[in-house]
């Protein structure tokens, strides 16, 4: 008790950020983009080629730009909006508090921006990361492999050394909107004859490099949200590595820990009202305001006690990282549970939509919008490790259990 | 607030487990259960509880207490849930201590929060009276006569009732059961005429009691908080209990699952570790998750609880679902995982799994306040989680 002064007028700081912060959301976000997203296309995921879906789309980024609030918590130097880890916690609830959507969508934002940051040095930073902000490039992900799935270190795609080059050969799978995407990160080996993690680099390059194709995958959902990705001879310069040759390793795990807390935050991005309300409109109530459906009703209610607990989980994680106590595989520990739970969540949606749910192509179903967003989030189990995966992180590294 | 413990709150929680876990073990229980103890506690412990603060933790600083948070009384709670030391500290430290602070007058403070600082004084809450807490549904009697009351009726599983020096008893002075309006909140001495005790020997080998009333008088003073508008008063107190009991069950959540994982690293089967297979690994694994998150949706209620009692409401019910779903499935999983051994009287774990089936029980079970989250705001039309969960009318 001995600190409060001290808090105290850190409080007092916070509060006075939490009023400005208000009051420009209040008379800068514009009405349409407090709704949660309908579909993919009325996301904003900026690159090359990006088109606004609307006038207050482009506002609405613009001017969220332009205070570096596409990534709040970077430096200013490099885009950001500079913000402390307590000032950024501010800024996201009182945009949820408006159901403000995130004026961009980014993996460069999520997953390559963290580790640059880590990991890059200042050329590579000051080159791409103020791109990454100002949602001028748009990257994608090089992982998987169609042998190296969740067994990501068993890559195959070469890079052999020629001079101050790199000539990178094979391929890539379920690399998420490679068609649209201007540049990637990517790994690949460079020393074959290494040991499975320690022959591995990071390394960054345009997609429109010669000897680069891709081929969308169509899925169950009817979409194809990714590519299959060829690299045949890609000349890229050694200087676009990040970390040190071979010891990309570091950097994709580090990047995971993002990917994974990504994916887990994919509930609270998903429909906005609440289950019950969505439920009550297509089910109906009973007599006693009830919804007319006491099964469906506890499995909603047990859902919203479990999804209310998993964001208490997630503020904490950023809280205990903050004070330095945070297990570094808890990420595995946050996208298990998350990517059930939203699972779980489309199941629900799907009960109480009954049979209009079902509708494929149609005008009133947004073209199918709800069962294709139910059957996308059946790969959140998969994408990013797999909760087997997952549940085998948290066992060996958090609960130290022996290996197999 | 972060979702951490302070510097300060982490020493005292290091100061609490260090007397609980050397003072008072499981075998502690043991042994007071074994030689059935007409106390079912240490008082000497408790006197040691009170010395170092803990006893009037949440009594305000005027009248000899601590003035600490609901945050810091969670952490003792905790402490509490890993040996299962049986102690006055919920019914008196947290839940009467809240009661007399927040319902009671200043003659009423004064008399009682400076003794359960102290230790001299123990105090319980006696509120259900059905088999399942529904604290709307009491029917016990209190018939205004003179300048006071008569009350009659009975309550079931009231915490340390067998050993308090006050009751507070909830109590109908209008309305009928289920009604909101027209409860009444009494301190009532154990030893007034018409009180009739019978200690209940219970599975965990805890302290309950059911008490009759029989036309026992009381004058106006003994009134706690407003006549008929008790029921206010009773939601943020019942909200505290709640959320001490879910830190309890956070504690011996995870003391079960330390121990079991502890077991699967060591107990060999088939040649090999059973900490090996792939199929114990997960449902650990599982398991480690849920703790974590009820955890946290735990420290998040007990934070609101600090900063608004009367706003807690929705979180508290999270909290307090999520520790009662969560403790049942880590002392099922402890037993399981350890086998035959689990089953017997002389492991520890089943000390863990009677607990946590009290602790379930104790202030509403999970489904209760699930229900309660439902009602309040799911089907309700435009309400945000924040401000969902308010009590049914």
């Amino acid at each position: 008790m001995t600190d409060l002064k001290a808090s105290d007028s850190e409080t007092a700081d916070l509060e006075e950020f939490r009023k400005q912060t208000r009051a420009w959301l209040e008379a800068n976000c514009p009405p349409e983009m407090r709704k949660p997203a309908t579909s993919d296309a009325d996301v904003f995921w900026g690159g090359r080629n990006a088109k606004f879906a609307s006038e207050p789309q482009r506002i609405w980024f613009e001017r969220m730009r332009d205070k570096g609030w596409t990534v709040p918590d970077w430096p200013k130097q490099y885009g950001g909006g500079g913000l402390s880890a307590a000032e950024h916690k501010v800024l996201r609830a009182e945009m949820a508090k408006i159901g403000a959507r995130p004026p961009l969508s980014s993996f460069g934002i999520w997953m390559l921006g963290p580790a640059l940051l880590k990991y890059g040095n200042e050329a590579q930073k000051q080159e791409h990361l103020p791109k990454i902000a100002a949602g001028l490039i748009r990257w994608c992900q090089g992982y998987s492999e169609p042998n190296a799935g969740s067994d990501l270190a068993s890559l195959q795609t070469r890079a052999e050394s020629d001079g101050d080059d790199f000539v990178i050969t094979g391929s890539k799978i379920w690399t998420s909107y490679a068609n649209y995407a201007d540049w990637i990160f990517c790994l690949v080996r460079t020393d074959p004859t290494a040991k499975k993690h320690d022959g591995i680099s990071f390394i960054l390059f345009d997609m429109t490099s010669k000897g680069v194709t891709t081929k969308p995958i169509l899925l169950i959902s009817g979409y194809s949200p990714f590519c299959e990705t060829f690299f045949d001879n890609v000349r890229v310069p050694k200087s676009h590595v990040v970390g040190t040759i071979n010891r990309g390793w570091d950097v994709a795990k580090y990047l995971l820990q993002h990917e994974r807390a990504m994916i887990s935050g994919m509930g609270e991005r998903g429909v906005g009202r609440p289950l019950g309300q969505i439920a009550a409109d297509s089910i109906g109530t009973d007599a006693q305001g009830k919804l007319d459906d006491a099964m469906l009703r506890g499995r909603i209610a047990s859902f919203d006690v479990d999804e209310a607990a998993l964001a208490a989980c997630a503020e904490r994680a950023v809280d205990l990282a903050k004070a330095g106590q945070a297990h570094p595989a808890f990420s595995s520990a946050m996208k298990y549970y998350g990517t059930e739970l939203n699972k779980r969540r489309y199941e629900i949606l799907m009960s109480a939509g009954g049979v209009d749910a079902l509708e494929w192509e149609s005008e009133r179903s947004r073209q199918g919008a709800r069962p294709r967003a139910w059957l996308r989030t059946k790969a959140n189990s998969i994408e990013g490790g797999t909760t087997e995966v997952m549940l085998g992180i948290v066992a060996k590294r958090i609960l130290d259990l022996p290996g197999a | 607030m972060a979702l951490v413990l302070t510097e300060e709150q982490s020493m005292l929680r290091d100061s609490a487990r260090g007397l609980i876990s050397d003072k008072a073990p499981v075998s502690h229980l043991r042994h007071l259960r074994d030689a059935k103890d007409p106390t079912g506690f240490s008082r000497e412990l408790w006197h040691s509880f009170a010395e170092m603060g803990f006893a009037g933790l949440l009594v305000p600083e005027e009248f000899g207490g601590s003035g600490l948070g609901f945050v810091e009384a969670g952490v003792v709670m905790e402490e509490i849930g890993r040996t299962l030391m049986p102690s006055p500290f919920l019914a008196t430290g947290v839940v009467a201590a809240s009661a007399l602070s927040r319902g009671g007058n200043a003659a009423q403070k004064s008399e009682y929060l400076p003794k359960i600082s102290n230790g001299s004084l123990l105090a319980t809450l006696a509120i259900d009276e059905g088999a399942k807490h529904r604290p709307l549904q009491t029917s016990l009697q209190a018939v205004r006569a003179g300048n006071g009351f008569k009350l009659s009726g009975a309550k079931a599983l009231v915490v340390d009732g067998h050993v308090a020096d006050l009751f507070i008893v909830a109590g109908r002075t209008a309305g009928s059961a289920g009604e909101r309006d027209g409860l009444t909140l009494f301190l009532v001495n154990p030893k007034a005429k018409g009180v009739a005790i019978e200690r209940t020997i219970i599975v965990d080998a805890h302290n309950a009691a059911r008490i009759e009333l029989a036309n026992v008088e009381v004058n106006a003073d003994s009134v706690l908080g407003e006549v008929d508008q008790g029921a206010a008063l009773l939601d943020g107190v019942l909200d505290i209990g709640r959320g001490a009991v879910a830190s309890e069950m956070v504690g011996l959540s995870e003391e079960v699952f330390n121990r079991t994982v502890e077991y699967l690293k060591s107990r060999k089967q088939f040649g090999k570790l059973i900490g090996e297979f792939q199929a114990l690994q997960h449902r650990a694994a599982e398991l480690y998750v849920d703790i974590e998150i009820t955890r946290a949706a735990v420290m998040k209620a007990l934070q609101a609880l600090d900063t608004d009692v009367a706003k807690a409401a929705s979180s508290v019910a999270v909290a307090k679902a999520r520790a009662g779903t969560t403790a049942t499935r880590a002392v099922q999983e402890g037993v399981q995982m350890h086998g035959g051994m689990g089953m017997t009287d002389q492991f520890d774990i089943g000390f863990f799994m009677k607990r946590a089936r009290v602790c379930e029980e104790l202030f509403g079970d999970a489904n209760y306040h699930t229900e309660q989250l439902a009602r309040a705001g799911v089907l309700r039309r435009g309400a945000s989680f924040n401000t969902r969960c308010r009590r049914p009318a």
